[in-house]
């Protein structure tokens, strides 16, 4: 009977525990309902209706979709998203992870909160100024341009504004920042016990770094990849502003649709499959973005 | 005993919070207690719209504050009244091409057409098609420009500008940029192959593709309003097809190197119309907006206004411009400007689709 009432209250624990639980997760999964799933649920259901003409026909078809994979110039978006995402996600780890080892490992404890807050310092301003303002260094008569010309690099100022290099350039700059703030926060939480074990088996600093640093520190470059990823490839200013449209990216042909044609569905629809070029990447991260106790 | 020490510290930032909140609102209280509208009026709008030398002599007058939201694209106007509830807006701006799609959703209050002043409007941008339906007045022309050439005359050849066939020619390559909406972009288009902006028809495409190709082959690039200033200004680009006194008006102090004209084969015009909306519970303020909006006065600072320059429809607003603004807005130019241009094409849905489909292709080239 005893261990009966033992069993009976621990149940009733753990009842009580599970309901405490839901009682904590009920407000984050209520806030996802209302601002993640049911949106999503009515843009996936506007995505398969169309607009003929002014009207908006409320019929369901794939008639968007079977456009999108049918129009080389709406397809070829969803290319030119891929390829600058990856290109800007890449170039700002390469130039993050340093950055962050940098502040991480040599700059003096009592500095680093600085260093930091200088690294991150662009952020504080608007994004728009900002990308407009790069437009204006990489402009022919811009400070690059004579900069090289002064010294003699050049004779002719070279077309950078209003190119995938000013786009990647600008995005690249925005995401050093958050990616060197991942990294940054991975490497500090690195015990200085794992690299003296690799030094007492033998392993010079290189070989700490490439088979001991480098894997501890990948779930903060994964992580601060992936949220580049996510925000480059669904940006819609930067492209608009350094692009000077030469190439259209998945965000610049929603906003074309909706721009006059108020075309919703299409628009819609395009924004499904950036949603599923995120989830891929998603993914592909997932095994690095494990949020695990420690 | 540190412990207390860290303890104090959020309670002293409490306490000096407090402080100046206190002082904060004392002062709030002992100021002079600021002098609040009336009214509001609410105006969904232009960009341009939105200069308080625009809107403070009608908010002064009126005791009413006009608040203002701004939107780009028919489309996106279209939307945010869709998600709004009737009576939230009492203005609307609108694309003259576009009234009859406000009308036909039943946005639009008919205006008494002798409460407007209609006769002081340039006859050519009246627009009574556009503007009235069997009879009766929706909306009225407030402002009007020209999509059309604007260059840098210390860098090109003027003379080569009065020519059209310059938007696709070798000449300049790599120093134009194009104005990026497709509509008046594909009326220059039309214009260039000798076609009627009202006449384009899908018989059209095949050779409407082809030339924009062509101008896309030559260009530098394709923008936005504030990327186009920005390239001519900065001599990234020395011509911007699709431009014109709204591009070049406003930088007029700064660059006076810049510069527009209507070629021989001639240009593209827009205009801009006002109405009042139909479920607005202001009709009379809203009206007494429109009425202000289209007053000599109104329209002189609606032509100045800080994001664009742009003609005024009442002929009547030069007395209130004076001689720069009037020589860059070309005001005694107008008669002549007025004969050569026609009104950016209005397409129906689906020749509009095919139009946006073409200036996408174009863009992905």
């Amino acid at each position: 009977m005893a261990d009966a009432g033992t069993l009976t209250s621990a149940t009733a624990l753990e009842d009580a525990d599970r309901r405490k639980a839901w009682g904590f997760v009920a407000p984050a999964l209520l806030w996802a309902a209302a601002f993640f799933v049911v949106p999503f649920a009515f843009m996936a259901a506007m995505s398969l209706w169309k607009r003929e003409g002014r009207e908006l026909v409320r019929v369901w078809n794939f008639d968007n979709y079977a456009r999108f994979f049918s129009e080389n110039a709406l397809f070829q978006g969803l290319v030119n998203s891929l390829e600058i995402t990856v290109i800007v996600t890449v170039i700002s780890v390469l130039l993050a992870y340093p950055l962050a080892w940098i502040i991480a490992e040599r700059v003096p404890k009592r500095l680093q909160r600085m260093a930091l807050i200088l690294a991150i310092l662009p952020f504080w301003t608007s994004y728009v100024v900002r990308s407009y303002s790069w437009l204006l260094v990489l402009s022919k008569n811009g400070v690059i341009n004579q900069m090289f010309m002064n010294i003699g690099l050049i004779s002719e100022p070279l077309e950078l504004a209003s190119t995938r290099t000013a786009t990647v350039i600008g995005f690249v700059h925005f995401f050093v920042m958050l990616l060197t703030l991942t990294i940054y926060s991975n490497l500090i939480q690195l015990s200085p016990n794992y690299r003296r074990a690799a030094a007492d088996l033998g392993a010079n600093a290189f070989q700490t770094f490439w088979h001991v640093v480098l894997p501890l520190t990948l779930p903060g470059i994964m992580t601060g990849a992936f949220l580049t990823f996510v925000l480059c490839i669904g940006d819609y200013v930067t492209p608009q502003i350094l692009g000077g449209n030469n190439e259209l990216v998945l965000p610049q042909i929603i906003m074309l649709q909706l721009g006059r044609r108020a075309d919703f569905p299409m628009a819609a629809a395009l924004s499904i499959v950036l949603m599923l070029a995120v989830t891929v990447a998603y993914v592909a991260c997932a095994r690095w973005l494990k949020i695990e106790r420690a | 005993m540190m412990q207390s020490v860290r303890d104090g510290a959020p309670l002293r930032r409490f306490l000096s919070s407090s402080a100046a909140i206190a002082i904060t609102t004392l002062s709030a209280v002992a100021a002079p207690a600021p002098v609040f509208a009336q009214e509001e009026l609410n105006a969904l709008v232009w960009c341009d719209h939105t200069d308080p030398a625009l809107l403070e002599p009608f908010e002064k007058a009126n005791d009413v504050k006009v608040n203002v939201k701004v939107y780009e694209g028919t489309g996106a106007g279209l939307s945010i009244l869709d998600q709004s509830q009737p009576g939230d807006w009492d203005v609307l701006v609108i694309d003259g091409v576009d009234v009859h799609r406000a009308i036909d959703l039943d946005l639009l209050a008919e205006m008494p057409a002798d409460a407007l002043p209609t006769a002081d409007i340039f006859p050519e941008v009246r627009m009574e098609a556009n503007n009235t339906k069997d009879g009766k007045t929706y909306a009225v022309t407030e402002k009007f420009g020209y999509n059309t050439i604007s260059y840098d005359k210390t860098k090109v050849d003027p003379k080569d500008m009065q020519d059209l066939s310059v938007i696709w020619s070798d000449k300049y390559k790599g120093r134009i940029a194009l104005y990026d909406y497709y509509l008046p972009m594909i009326g220059l288009v039309g214009l260039g192959l000798g076609k009627k902006t009202s006449e384009l028809t899908e018989a059209d495409m095949p050779a409407i593709k082809e030339k924009l190709a062509a101008m896309r082959a030559v260009s530098k690039q394709v923008s936005d309003v504030v990327s186009s200033q920005t390239a001519l200004a900065t001599g990234e680009v020395d011509i911007l097809v699709g431009g014109g006194e709204w591009i070049t008006a406003v930088l007029s102090a700064d660059k006076p190197s810049l510069d527009w004209t209507i070629p021989e084969q001639g240009a593209v015009r827009w205009a801009q119309s006002i109405g009042v909306m139909k479920d607005s519970t202001k009709q009379d303020l809203a009206l007494k907006f429109v009425q202000y909006i289209l007053s000599p006065e109104g329209q002189a600072r609606l032509a100045t206004s800080s994001c664009y320059w742009a003609m005024p429809a009442n002929a009547k607003a030069g007395e209130f411009l004076n001689d720069q603004q009037k020589t860059a807005l070309r005001f005694s130019e107008q008669a002549e400007y007025l004969k050569k241009t026609q009104l950016y094409p209005i397409p129906s849905a689906e020749l509009d689709q095919q139009f946006q489909d073409a200036w996408t292709e174009m863009l992905q080239q």
